[in-house]
């Protein structure tokens, strides 16, 4: 303990370099040296599709960048002016005050278009970032205990992400966006018993009011990227505290984490990948043009243009609204509008289907046991038919939302298209989920000959007797422990029904059910036995043949 | 299986057969258990750890990336000085683009990808690339700090004495659940009550049909047969505070048909002379319909390709949509305008719950 006479240059020899100072007078207020003892020289592994999750990080941080900027030129307001701007089709014509302001950002100030761009791009490349990185997590089954939550956190942003997305491109009030909106507004009044009261609520009257821009502006700036960056944070803590994931490999294994520091190695790598992530970006606002709202014009409920889509992360929304028969049942003064209502139900539950499978995944398998190796998706032939089911479906949905743009660019016909859709919604990911489910039993049984019997040359030797035979070159030891490495579990047992008196058990049917599907994810039809030791011994001695 | 003989027998090396244990690394063979884990491989040395030269290079190389970026940094000043707003070139394959934005972008992007190659490069050559091991730690509590833990909670249970006062209990969960419905009861006033707003339109008897482009009243020797036109009430104005709300409801379309090729009775009759005026509203979500095939007097509208038959009463023959479009009855008045009946019968629009 120091006392007020002490310092610890008194430790030190030599002039101090400006930055330890800094350090330490840091530290001496909030704890710095402490946090830094765990995580300075933290070891993250290496892998490509680790980058996935670093993409949306960064496409979110340029989102904040540049979303700051445009709030010193945006004008969140729906009072109408008269544009004199230099875009000439649209000198004279009637806009709000938000579309102008947007008109004025693309062309009369200097830069103004390539932030917006690079600010549109970024959203775009964010939410795809934030579907394939969820699928790598995935399919790696990086989801299982203790990151459970660290799923649902991520699930979370996606989901706020895509609405942050739609608020946002909502905000210059151009006739694209504007239709969006009174889709938006047509579902709502949708809603039985409240629809009417939300809508009234939302847009402070009759569509299209005065309020919805400044609404979607304060939720734009304000409260979904405020929720975003705690759940964002959150998120990164998370992975930081457990460790990252790791494949199985040499030296790896469920108690230890194998790469490199993340002073300076991830440092540099992974603080360039955000340079390269942006300078990309940069380059695709440079030479692709996104969002021209000067050639949709200014919104109006009575005016729309043909090819009307919504941002690609909307699109699956979109093909369920298209896609939907017009039910509405008309009773005692009342429609259910099921042709609306529907669709708006299921759209959150498409998303919600691939955030609850995880725990339906721990329920049935009962393992409580933490999980750090990652899983190859060929092992979990289930959850792997599951996750490309579920790809199916979202593509299908996405095929449908642009059902009229099929139809003109490949002169096929829309009624054919929509009809198509409506069954593949039902058959198509049924279909993936089965020959995903097979591919990878069969990729299971390749890697099981490799193992019992190695590597095909595809080098054929013909031996004395005249027979032709390939050449299998044997795995080295690495290679024998990554294919046999994963685990294998076996389907719960209920235990005998009837116990030795002939009494029957009574059995929750709960637990039957999970019985019955732990059958289905481990049973003899749903993963093909590793290779045992003993096996590989019996064919690798040379006694008996094949 | 090993029809080429025991694997022993391959270590005399065959010219074309490939290598066989240890090709890929080492192995560090576990007695007993050939799948176990060979252990953390040896490092391998990359070329910039052995030779001088090499890293020199790279240090060369990672130094032109980041100068490069600088160039980049400065082309982006000079271009935004240099740049009228207004420029554009001819670029391709692009076409014509703002000058500003292309060379703002581009120079933008060279300064960033700079930096970012010049960081990849620099660790991934020259800074250590030996691999290492951490160890995991479990993620919750051993035995003693749940016992920590629970030893606290307990004790500050019972200092707070909750436990024992009953009636601070449940007056406590009755304050802190209604105190929230305060919250909810001031965003009363974030709008209206719905009342009966969305069964009318500004459309009444005796208001003429106004064409938007010529701000004229439309008159049935103006509009000939198979042509769609479009309609608003009179008195309806652009620059009126509410508009937008008037015309989101009031939109018209107005086709000419041939009266013999009108199916529905009741279309008919709200005609005049084969001219027939719907409401531009789809009845789905709210999207003006406006794509009209002339021939079969279907139109579509271009949102989620909802399609009515407007020969036989806007029926929905295709589509998501769930009713019909909303006719408007017209004649002509004295003055030989086209001119409306009486409001729409039914609301216009999507359909909600208290529609009937």
């Amino acid at each position: 303990m120091s006392t007020s006479t002490e310092t610890s240059t008194t430790t030190r020899r030599g002039p101090k370099h400006p930055g330890q100072r800094v350090a330490e007078w840091t530290d001496s207020r909030v704890g710095l040296y402490k946090l830094g003892k765990s995580n300075l020289r933290k070891i993250f592994p290496d892998h490509w599709s680790f980058m996935l999750g670093e993409v949306c990080l960064y496409s979110f941080t340029i989102l904040i960048l540049t979303g700051v900027y445009l709030t010193l030129f945006f004008h969140p307001s729906m009072n109408e002016v008269v544009y004199n701007g230099p875009y000439a089709p649209l000198q004279g014509v009637r806009m709000s005050d938000a579309y102008a302001s947007t008109m004025h950002i693309s062309f009369e100030v200097r830069g103004g278009l390539l932030i917006r761009q690079i600010h549109h791009w970024s959203a775009l490349i964010f939410i795809a970032g934030m579907i394939v990185h969820m699928m790598r997590v995935f399919f790696t089954g990086a989801f299982r205990k203790p990151r459970e939550l660290n799923w649902l956190f991520g699930w979370t942003l996606l989901f706020i992400g895509m609405f942050e997305g739609f608020t946002g491109y909502s905000l210059p009030d151009d006739l694209l966006s504007g239709t969006g909106v009174r889709f938006t507004e047509g579902a709502i009044l949708s809603t039985p018993i409240i629809g009417t009261y939300l809508s009234m609520f939302l847009f402070g009257g009759e569509f299209p009011g005065h309020n919805f821009v400044p609404i979607f502006y304060s939720a734009h700036i304000l409260l979904l990227p405020g929720i975003m960056a705690a759940l964002l944070v959150t998120h990164l803590i998370l992975v930081f505290y457990h460790k990252h994931t790791q494949f199985p490999g040499a030296g790896k294994t469920e108690k230890n984490v194998v790469g490199m520091p993340f002073f300076p190695i991830y440092t540099a790598k992974a603080g360039g990948f955000f340079f390269l992530v942006f300078g990309v970006i940069a380059a695709i606002a440079a030479i692709a043009t996104i969002n021209p709202i000067w050639t949709m014009g200014p919104y109006r409920p009575d005016q729309v243009s043909t090819g009307a889509q919504p941002d690609w992360y909307m699109g699956f929304s979109e093909g369920l609204i298209r896609v939907m028969p017009g039910w509405e049942i008309n009773a005692w003064g009342h429609t259910l509008v099921l042709g609306v209502f529907i669709p708006l139900m299921i759209f959150p539950l498409v998303l919600a289907a691939i955030a609850v499978y995880p725990f339906i995944e721990s329920w049935v398998t009962g393992d409580k046991g933490e999980h750090h190796l990652l899983d190859r998706p060929r092992n979990r032939p289930v959850r792997t038919g599951f996750g490309v089911a579920w790809l199916t479906l979202y593509f299908t949905l996405l095929i449908g939302g642009g059902n009229d743009l099929w139809a003109t660019h490949f002169h096929l016909s829309i009624e054919t298209i929509t009809w198509s859709v409506r069954v593949g919604f039902f058959v198509l990911p049924t279909l993936a989920y089965f020959a995903t489910k097979r591919i990878c039993l069969g990729l299971q049984r390749r890697d099981r000959d490799k193992v019992l019997h190695g590597r095909e040359t595809g080098i054929i030797k013909r031996l004395p007797h005249g027979e032709f035979i390939e050449v299998h070159e044997p795995l080295d030891q690495e290679q024998l422990h990554v294919l046999t490495a994963h685990p294998q579990p076996q389907p719960l047992e209920i235990g005998p029904e009837v116990d030795e008196n002939g009494v029957e058990r009574k059995v929750n049917p709960v637990t039957k059910v999970r019985a019955r599907l732990s059958r289905n994810f481990y049973g003899e039809h749903s993963q093909i036995p590793k290779p045992t030791v003993e096996e590989y011994d019996e064919i690798t001695s040379g006694h008996g043949h094949h | 299986m090993s029809e080429t003989g025991s694997h022993n027998d391959m270590a005399e090396p065959e010219e074309h057969l490939p290598a066989t244990h240890g090709a890929h690394g080492t192995e560090a063979a576990v007695p007993g258990d050939p799948f176990a884990n060979p252990g953390h491989p040896e490092h391998e040395f990359r070329r910039q750890d052995i030779d001088e030269k090499a890293a020199k290079h790279s240090e060369r190389v990672v130094a032109g990336l980041f100068t490069l970026s600088m160039l980049g940094t400065l082309a982006f000043i000079t271009s935004f000085v240099i740049f009228p707003v207004d420029k554009y070139i001819y670029v391709f394959p692009l076409g014509h683009v703002s000058a500003l934005n292309f060379s703002l972008g581009l120079s933008l992007a060279v300064a960033l990808i700079g930096i970012g190659a010049g960081a990849v490069h620099w660790a991934r050559t020259l800074m250590s690339d030996e691999e290492m091991p951490d160890d995991r730690h479990r993620a919750d509590a051993d035995d003693e700090l749940r016992a920590n833990i629970e030893a606290q909670w307990v004790q500050g249970a019972k200092e707070s004495a909750f436990g024992r006062r009953k009636l601070i209990r449940t007056t406590m969960l009755g304050a802190l659940t209604l105190v929230p419905l305060s919250a909810v009861v001031i965003l009363r006033d974030m709008g209206p009550l719905p009342q009966d707003k969305l069964r009318h339109t500004a459309w009444a008897k005796g208001k003429a049909l106004i064409n938007p482009n010529t701000n004229k009243p439309l008159r049935p020797e103006d509009i000939p047969v198979g042509s769609l036109t479009f309609a608003q009430p009179e008195g309806l104005n652009e620059e009126d505070e509410d508009f937008q709300q008037q015309i989101a409801k009031a939109a018209l379309m107005v086709v000419r048909l041939k009266p013999e090729d009108i199916k529905d009775k009741k279309e008919l009759d709200w005609s005049h002379q084969g001219i027939v005026a719907f409401s531009k509203i789809c009845t789905h979500v709210g999207c003006p319909v406006s794509l009209y095939e002339q021939q079969t007097h279907h139109v579509l509208c271009p949102c989620h390709q909802s399609t009515f038959d407007l020969s036989d009463g806007a029926r929905v023959i295709f589509g998501p949509a769930g009713h019909r479009l909303p006719q408007l009855r017209i004649s002509v008045n004295g003055e030989g305008n086209l001119v409306a009946m009486s409001d729409f019968e039914v609301p216009v629009g999507p359909a909600f719950w208290e529609r009937g």
